[in-house]
């Protein structure tokens, strides 16, 4: 068990390390000098020069990598090239917002999915199965940003229960913050159910056929027993791989659904970032966001083994 | 029935879809850019019968040119993807040794990027039109079809067949392209069927965003995108493209089910 910790620990670093040269390679892929880029048009030809020596440009690929990469572990991001703000702080200000909507989504989406995907699997290819995969499929089809521009439509504009424009912390209005937060949460919720509930579908049918199930039956246990206590723990690991994926999904795409809802969050910074040119924040954003990734992917995996002891045994 | 039902409903999606796209590119009800400024935001009539945006422009005639910028997006950007994947996949795979774990090291790197942020980072290079959607995308859908292709590789690789084309002298070039690759055809027709899916709704959201096709050539993403202003005194502008893509994706996710049920006779 530690052994496969550790195992699994230290190889997210090399995926660390090439994801972090991909951000840095893929900035330097735009056409034009870096210091020229960052500052402007209105620049004079001794200010880049200035920056380009400060900024290590002169030093071979390779060790202005390093340079940026240690910076980075340090928790300098650089500064954005619109405000001037240090760019670390301001991602995390941003991540708030966004980390707040995605676990409360996913955690939602997933207490409901399961048990949902499981009665497909138990009443598999009956009229209930039927509804659920359609319902599934459905959801599967819709995108999420349609999905939000109609909730908004009926409960915000049409019946009024909701506020359409704006968004206010926690910390200020806890009540009035929740207001905000529904349809967002909702949106996702409903989204993402489509696929959870497929896989807790199709993992439930795969470990249903197994020898341990029949056993457990044959013991003359309730059905309600047999499926929550011998198949949930093995058809929920593969749903648990799935959480990191979408997870990481929602991350990577949550910019459309801060765009409906007009939510300040870590999407929205990432979109404004690639409108304005905002070199730094754009490289920020991706190699926090794809870190991110990284580390709940491990944890996934470090948590596999709780629902799936076999895997250690490799 | 379940398998036959998935096929003939994806199918007839698809193909009414592909309709209105093939339609478009002969012939629409108005000009899908004609400006007429005393048929603002008119609701549906018998005049126009999904109504007219904050231009007056007609809505059924965008929506038809929208369904064939979708569609040719989708088409090319899964190509792309699938042409860079393949090539990949089949060296990693056949070589081995350095050139697999190069190649699969940055591959690995790529699918560190979740959902569209990969995309997102590409086209901050490239810069947002419609063909550097289709590179950004294609760039980013790439790895998991070479993820796919090697897996296929490696399992075939040992096979007798394989060693067979090799007794008889034929080259390993050879061998890959006509013994390796047409095995590798039914996983990529199951995966290419997702991603056209994936495509669609990516870029969709990316045309949302502002970062996609710009106006004023329409797709459906850019328009629900100047749709959210007037989601009260609109409303018909924020239906109809949604409608569009969620049958598309349908399609798509139909299609797809009977397909990895036909070829795929595992699950």
């Amino acid at each position: 068990m530690i052994g496969y910790a550790a195992r699994r620990s230290l190889a997210a670093i090399p995926t660390l390390l090439l994801v972090a040269i991909a951000v840095f390679l893929l900035m330097r892929l735009i056409p034009g000098d870096p210091a020229q880029l960052m500052l402007g048009d209105a620049a004079s030809a001794e200010e880049v020069q200035a920056l380009r020596r400060s900024m290590g440009l002169e030093a071979p690929l390779p060790l202005q990598f390093l340079h940026w990469a240690g910076a980075a572990l340090g928790g300098n991001l650089g500064r954005s090239i619109t405000n001037g703000e240090p760019v670390l702080p301001l991602i995390l200000s941003r991540f708030s917002v966004t980390a707040a909507i995605v676990l409360l989504a996913v955690a939602l989406a997933t207490l409901v999915a399961v048990p949902l995907g499981m009665l497909a699997a138990w009443k598999q290819n009956r009229a209930t199965d039927l509804a659920v995969v359609a319902f599934a499929t459905l959801m599967l089809s819709i995108p999420s940003f349609w999905l939000g521009l109609i909730l908004l439509l009926v409960f915000g504009v049409k019946l009024g229960w909701l506020p359409v424009v704006g968004f206010v912390t926690f910390a200020e209005d806890p009540w009035a913050a929740a207001a905000y937060i529904v349809l967002p949460v909702a949106t996702l919720v409903l989204i993402e159910l489509g696929g959870m509930t497929r896989m807790a579908r199709a993992a439930t049918i795969d470990v249903l056929r197994l020898d341990y199930i029949s056993h457990a039956r044959a013991k003359g246990l309730s059905e309600f027993t047999v499926m929550r206590r011998h198949a949930l723990p093995n058809a929920f690991a593969p749903t648990l791989t799935l959480i990191g994926l979408v997870l990481g999904n929602l991350l990577g795409g949550i910019a459309v659904i801060e765009t409906v809802f007009t939510l300040p969050g870590l999407g929205r910074l990432l979109v404004e970032a690639i409108f304005q040119r905002d070199y730094p924040v754009v490289q920020g954003v991706m190699l926090f966001v794809a870190g991110i990734y990284v580390v709940v992917n491990l944890l996934v995996d470090l948590a596999y083994p709780i629902f799936d002891p076999r895997v250690t045994a490799e | 029935m379940r398998l036959r039902a998935n096929l003939v409903i994806g199918g007839t999606l698809l193909t009414a879809v592909t309709a209105i796209a093939v339609t478009a590119a002969f012939w629409t009800p108005y000009a899908p850019r004609a400006v007429n400024l005393r048929r603002r935001l008119n609701p549906p009539s018998d005049l126009h019968w999904l109504g007219t945006d904050e231009f007056g422009r007609d809505v059924l005639s965008r929506l038809m040119v929208g369904a064939e910028t979708s569609l040719t997006v989708a088409a090319v950007t899964v190509l792309v993807a699938m042409a860079i994947g393949v090539a990949i996949g089949l060296l990693a795979g056949f070589f081995r040794g350095w050139t697999d774990r190069a190649l699969m090291a940055l591959n690995d790197a790529l699918l560190a990027f979740p959902g569209i942020l990969l995309a997102l980072g590409l086209l901050t290079v490239i810069g947002p039109s419609k063909w550097g959607i289709v590179l950004a995308l294609g760039l980013a859908y790439a790895p998991a079809v070479a993820r796919v292709v090697r897996g296929s590789v490696l399992s075939l690789r040992e096979r007798e067949f394989i060693e067979a084309s090799r007794a008889l002298g034929n080259s390993e070039l050879y061998t890959l392209w006509r013994h390796v690759l047409p095995n590798c055809v039914s996983p990529l027709t199951v995966l290419a069927t997702s991603m056209f899916g994936w495509v669609i709704l990516s870029e969709s959201a990316l045309s949302f965003l502002g970062l996609g096709v710009p106006p004023p050539a329409p797709s459906w993403g850019n328009m629900l995108s100047t749709a959210r202003p007037f989601l009260e005194s609109a409303t018909w502008l924020s239906i109809a493209p949604g409608v569009m893509i969620a049958l598309c994706l349908l399609g798509t996710n139909l299609l797809g089910d009977a397909l990895r049920d036909l070829l795929d006779p595992r699950t």
